[in-house]
């Protein structure tokens, strides 16, 4: 990565605009050409600089739903109980974690009605209790790396 | 908020959340696929965004790569009467990813501000979590810090296509 990609990745973080040439507008920022900034992208994208590009949807406000839950898993069956919650398609995010509650995993689904459905099915092929921890209120999501 | 997302919206939402195609036009090469004009797609893509359906336009960067190796999920247990106004001064803190208020679980559980905090090594997320702590003062009746040991699956939530 040059200073370049840099100045790219920093200025593409906050934003990308709606309009007929955005790519062209955006390189003229940079001081660079449409084609110079295209061909930046689809590097920095084919090096796993960047995850996407493109819009970030709010899953909730798509109508869907979306449960943070932990588990108090014996270390011995951490692995095997990992798998068994991996299964679940809902299941989007599983993290084991250096805590009491060591197995932490987020139900997202376009079907509101299918979370509780899914702890509850988590815990019958687990035999293990689901701790959920619905979010009560949201005070910030995202992250600006300087880069 | 679905009534307000129409069967147009959620085609247009279904071509991009894998991404923008790479194209000068990218907003023309998305309505050609849909049959729908530019000014149609552009015309939706603001009004999401202004409904906040859409975050925000732009590049993710994996963090990973860049050299943000190390992250904790930082948990406090504040007074329930203040976590409004310190979950936001929190939340504004530049090396916090995601910051929410979600229930304690008692007697276990005491901890009810969440905020995940990221460094390019342990000793960063250490300080930020002391950042946390100093501007918490008399509301910070403890906290824990959960690092992640095992990555066993990420993925994000996509929308099937219609079947």
């Amino acid at each position: 990565m040059d200073a370049l990609d840099r100045a790219i990745l920093n200025t593409l973080q906050d934003g990308f605009p709606v309009c007929e040439r955005p790519f062209r507008l955006v390189a003229a920022g940079l001081g660079i050409s449409e084609t110079t900034l295209i061909e930046r992208l689809e590097a920095l994208l084919a090096a796993g600089m960047l995850s996407r590009f493109g819009p970030l949807y709010h899953a909730e406000r798509l109508g869907g739903a979306v449960l943070l839950a932990a588990m108090r898993v014996p270390t011995a069956d951490l692995e095997r109980v990992a798998a068994l919650v991996n299964e679940f398609p809902e299941v989007a995010h599983n993290y084991a974690r250096d805590h009491e509650l060591n197995l932490w995993f987020v139900i997202a689904t376009e079907h509101p009605a299918r979370v509780p459905a899914v702890v509850t099915e988590i815990e019958s092929v687990t035999g293990l209790k689901v701790y959920p921890f619905p979010k009560r209120e949201e005070y910030f999501v995202g992250l600006r790396f300087e880069v | 908020m679905v009534g307000r997302i129409d069967s147009h919206d959620r085609a247009i939402i279904l071509a991009t959340q894998a991404g923008l195609p790479l194209v000068p036009r990218p907003y023309q090469a998305v309505a050609d696929r849909l049959g729908l004009t530019a000014e149609e797609v552009m015309v939706r893509l603001r009004r999401l965004l202004a409904l906040g359906v859409i975050r925000r336009i732009g590049a993710v960067p994996n963090h990973y790569a860049l050299g943000y190796r190390a992250n904790g999920m930082s948990v406090w247990d504040v007074p329930d009467e203040r976590i409004s106004a310190v979950g936001r001064q929190v939340g504004a803190l530049s090396f916090v990813s995601h910051c929410y208020h979600r229930p304690r679980r008692l007697p276990e559980w005491p901890y009810n501000l969440f905020a995940m905090v990221h460094g390019r090594h342990r000793r960063e997320v250490e300080q930020g979590v002391a950042a946390i702590a100093e501007l918490l003062g008399g509301d910070h009746r403890g906290h824990a810090v959960l690092y992640s040991t095992r990555l066993y699956k990420k993925t994000g939530l996509r929308l099937r296509p219609p079947s």
